[in-house]
């Protein structure tokens, strides 16, 4: 049964004061930890992906005792190692009119003004010092001749402003912030504590004081105390069982803590990435991104002839379609990734699509072999043309990649204040598991910034002001209090409950399932009849979850499908809130589109043959008329009103 | 196609271990090697049956949590791929595809194909890094670093931290894995610092895990998914000698 919550106005605590001078003003007022003082508090990091491992990092340089925890082996596999395109900053490196108050600007506007302004404007102010930082690391960012910084292009802005790793940002950026990590765990401020998973969050007196996970070797049940929790567990693309996120990305620490009461803002907010390697079969296990910096030189096109069977070289320019080009002439292939993917959509829908599935465009390379030669195009995107010639058996520098949308990156999370804390006090939320920064849509390069800010930058300070004005010193917890008590048990009955489950249907076709549902009715394309079907589908398929499933092994043991199957169970859950929202939200938004709620201009775009206008993809829409009071109040309202509506109790 | 598995078994790490063998039907040649053992995890789950404890994370390369001995060889017979983007498009139908865990000392069985590599971590830890606290950083420009200098240490730095070296060698040694990051550090400027005293942590640290010596037989590259020449062990080596006399010159 699913309640809603009274209409609750949160307050998101944003510091008074014109926009560009919040942060600087807020942290001049707010309470600090005395050196001294520091090495008193332990401080739980959940996830050492970008947000974790930096904020891990650099809470430990202060002096705070950190037990940071992972699901994986090591904190270098976090998930936020396979970002490939870049890092925005707004360094302006390249002369070409860029400032902090664009990049706020172009985030602001590709999350479709959803976002809240305030943590945009100050993760723009923020995206110059992490470059910096992640430089001083030894972060081998591509470099021109002469030794300077260089930078591509990304999706959403008309300035150069993304620096990169060749197609490997996200594991350099994460190999610096684990590097600094595990400098802290060799001086003996972070305790490491890998291959866990978090399963509970322990309240105290209605406080975030430790939490409760399963070690994944030995199965069991352990419990940690602390003096306030950090959750940076990323996002839950894979309720969709098919997305570019690992395998073992999930939402259940996320899930747990909202059961717990920290509201959930925007779940239906989700990215679908428009390129991505199409699927291939029902076996399939993931799907694959290519960068969206492949769009920079890539162009992509469709045949102009419905169901055209002929080779992509046989295809005349004539014949084709460069439909992102035509549309949107300002953007080009550039267009943010929610029109792009939907663009896609729409000409597979109309029998354009190419492929053996008819569900792909191409992205054809041959213009930029021609205009740069194949070794310059080999050093920009080399690492990602093998990789899909090693998963399709197909050359790229022959043949044009196919390529389809696929479930990327969830905007929506857990709510938090100007602060980063959620509703529960104590507990803050980094990262992709936060809702704060990127509105209905997240730009390209965006996620990496937003992970370092938050960690490097933000929590740093936000944290202290917590520690020092709760005055959580005072009353100590051990895992000895009955709180902790009570959760172990709880979490120790679901595992039973689970492994003991006598089913017949395994848990990866009951996730495989939920994928459809939510990919049919609550992707790229929403309508009020689909998602009704869709609750209705998704309660069904949870009732029969838990008396079907088959899980098998021992609780006390290594045991991959007792792992997923409690990550399933909660995607069973947040699955029906994702639909809800979207049921909820009249309005089409970003990420989040709606057929029935179009303006008549998104309308026009979606159908026209020729027009060069529509309301996100001219370059001339752009002006700087925002006024930050109105915004700031605005958005305010509208978020804590959605943070309201998403709370689900079970 | 269908294939034939024979597969190392072992319950824990101080149980003893043994091959065991499954048929596995309905394979398709675009499914990666871990999607076949998916298929067969599946099936071993309906039978009741334990299914086959493996690590992998990201499934595209580029996390490193991927990692067994296929047909003997780390990550098996493909150059510069890993076991999740080895596809079964390149085993003939009806082949016998024998798969085990990476086998070091340094790398204990945790399970099945699951090994322990946090010796890689604590290597990582004696002085891997360099030390800039967050906010102590110049402008990023302040520095300049010639392209062929950032670009030699990003063919470093693509390590993943497998461990396929590892397993490759018939020393276990793990020069490569640390070759690679004492070479990234010691081209940029920013490594400068702690240049030797990194090179001899390290290096101690490597040695106290239990992975071996260097010989020369130039497997880990050949089974590296990302291609780290040898290069940088004889890197490593240079850096090394230098810090070892500069050690005996002036004390630690």
């Amino acid at each position: 049964m699913v309640k809603v919550a009274e209409e609750t106005i949160l307050d998101a605590r944003i510091p008074e004061g014109p926009i560009e001078s919040k942060w600087s003003n807020h942290k001049n007022h707010i309470n600090l930890v005395s050196p001294a003082n520091k090495r008193k508090y332990t401080v739980i990091v959940v996830g050492t992906g970008l947000a974790g491992g930096s904020a891990a990092a650099s809470l430990a340089e202060l002096g705070y005792n950190v037990l940071n925890f992972c699901i994986q082996d090591t904190p270098r596999r976090a998930h936020s190692v396979a970002a490939q395109g870049g890092i925005n900053a707004a360094k302006n490196y390249q002369n070409d009119g860029d400032s902090v108050w664009r990049l706020f600007y172009d985030t602001v506007k590709g999350g479709d003004f959803r976002s809240r302004e305030a943590n945009v404007y100050r993760l723009s102010e923020l995206s110059s010092n992490i470059i910096d930082q992640c430089a001083a690391q030894g972060v081998p960012f591509a470099r021109e001749y002469g030794g300077t910084l260089a930078n591509r292009s990304f999706g959403g802005a008309q300035v150069s402003r993304t620096f990169y790793a060749r197609g490997q940002t996200g594991q350099q950026l994460l190999l610096g912030c684990y590097t600094a990590l595990m400098r802290q765990v060799d001086a003996g401020r972070v305790k490491l504590f890998s291959r866990r998973e978090m399963l509970d969050l322990v309240l105290v007196d209605g406080r975030a004081r430790g939490i409760v996970c399963r070690n994944l070797i030995t199965g069991e049940i352990e419990s940690y105390a602390g003096d306030a929790v950090l959750l940076a567990t990323g996002g839950y693309s894979t309720a969709f069982f098919l997305s570019t996120n690992a395998v073992n990305s999930n939402v259940t620490a996320a899930w747990r803590c909202h059961k717990r009461g920290a509201l959930f803002a925007n779940p239906c907010y989700t990215q679908i990435h428009p390129t991505c390697i199409p699927l291939a079969g029902e076996s399939q296990s993931k799907l694959t991104l290519m960068s969206e910096s492949l769009r920079n030189d890539g162009r992509v096109w469709v045949p102009k002839k419905k169901g055209d069977a002929r080779a992509p070289r046989d295809i005349p320019a004539e014949e084709r379609d460069y439909y992102l080009e035509r549309i949107y002439p300002a953007f080009g292939n550039l267009v943010p990734r929610d029109i792009a993917s939907r663009a896609a959509k729409r000409m597979c829908d109309s029998g354009f699509g190419v492929g053996r599935s008819g569900y792909a465009v191409y992205l054809d390379f041959a213009s930029a072999i021609d205009r740069l030669g194949r070794e310059t195009v080999r050093e920009r995107y080399g690492n990602l043309f093998d990789m899909y010639h090693e998963i399709t058996d197909e050359n790229p520098y022959e043949t044009p990649m196919r390529i389809y949308p696929a479930p990327h990156y969830t905007m929506g999370g857990l709510w938090v204040d100007y602060n980063l804390m959620s509703t529960i006090p104590g507990l803050h939320v980094l990262g992709e598991a936060n809702f704060s920064d990127h509105g209905a849509n997240r730009l390209g390069a965006s996620a990496l910034m937003q992970g370092l800010a938050d960690g490097y930058f933000v929590i740093p300070y936000t944290l202290g002001d917590y520690l020092a004005s709760s005055r959580v010193l005072n009353d100590k917890v051990t895992t000895d209090h009955p709180a902790f008590k009570a959760s172990v048990a709880a979490v120790a009955e679901q595992t039973r409950r689970l492994v003991g489950s006598g089913g017949k249907r395994t848990v990866h076709q009951f996730h495989w399932e939920l994928g459809r549902i939510l990919w049919d009715h609550v992707g790229m394309s929403r309508n009020e009849k689909g998602l009704q079907q869709a609750i209705s589908e998704i309660r069904g398929l949870r009732e029969e979850f838990w008396k079907d499933v088959k899980v098998g092994g021992k609780d006390a043991d290594f045991n991959k499908n007792l792992e997923f199957a409690g990550r399933v169970a909660d995607f069973m859950e947040l699955g029906e809130l994702l639909a809800l929202d979207a049921l909820h939200r009249k309005e089409s938004c970003g990420g989040h589109f709606r057929e029935e709620y179009q303006s008549p201009r998104a309308k026009r775009c979606a159908t026209t043959k020729t027009s060069a206008m529509s309301a996100r993809g001219n370059g001339q829409a752009i002006r700087p008329s925002l006024s930050s009071t109105r915004n700031t109040s605005s958005s305010t309202t509208s978020i804590s009103h959605s943070a309201a509506i998403s709370k689900v109790k079970q | 196609m269908k294939v034939n598995v024979k597969v190392w078994r072992q319950a824990g790490p101080k149980t003893t271990g043994e091959f065991k063998h499954y048929a596995v039907d309905g394979i398709l040649p675009e499914m990666s090697l871990l999607e076949m053992l998916d298929a067969l995890n599946e099936q071993l789950t309906k039978n009741d049956e334990e299914p086959i404890a493996f690590d992998s994370d990201c499934r595209e390369g580029i996390c490193g949590a991927c990692g067994m001995m296929v047909d003997g060889m780390a990550h098996g017979p493909r150059r510069k791929c890993t076991t999740c983007e080895l596809r079964m498009r390149h085993f003939p139908d009806g082949a016998t595809i024998t798969i085990e865990p990476f086998r070091a000392k340094g790398f204990p069985v945790v399970k099945d194909l699951v090994v322990d590599r946090s010796a890689f971590d604590r290597i990582i830890a004696a002085g891997g890094y360099v030390s800039v606290n967050t906010g102590s950083a110049p402008d990023a420009n302040a520095i300049l670093i010639p392209k062929d200098i950032a670009e030699k240490a990003m063919d470093s730095a693509a390590c993943i931290g497998c461990g396929a070296c590892v397993a490759a060698c018939p020393n276990a040694s793990a020069v490569l894995f640390v070759g690679a990051k004492i070479t990234q550090f010691s081209l940029l400027p920013q490594g400068q610092a702690e240049r030797d005293r990194r090179a001899l942590r390290m290096i101690a640290q490597m040695d106290k895990e239990g992975f071996g010596n260097c010989s020369n037989h130039a497997e880990c590259e050949a089974a590296c998914p990302k291609g780290i020449s040898i290069s940088n062990i004889a890197k490593m080596r240079t850096e090394y000698m230098h810090a070892s006399r500069v050690q005996e010159k002036h004390g630690d």
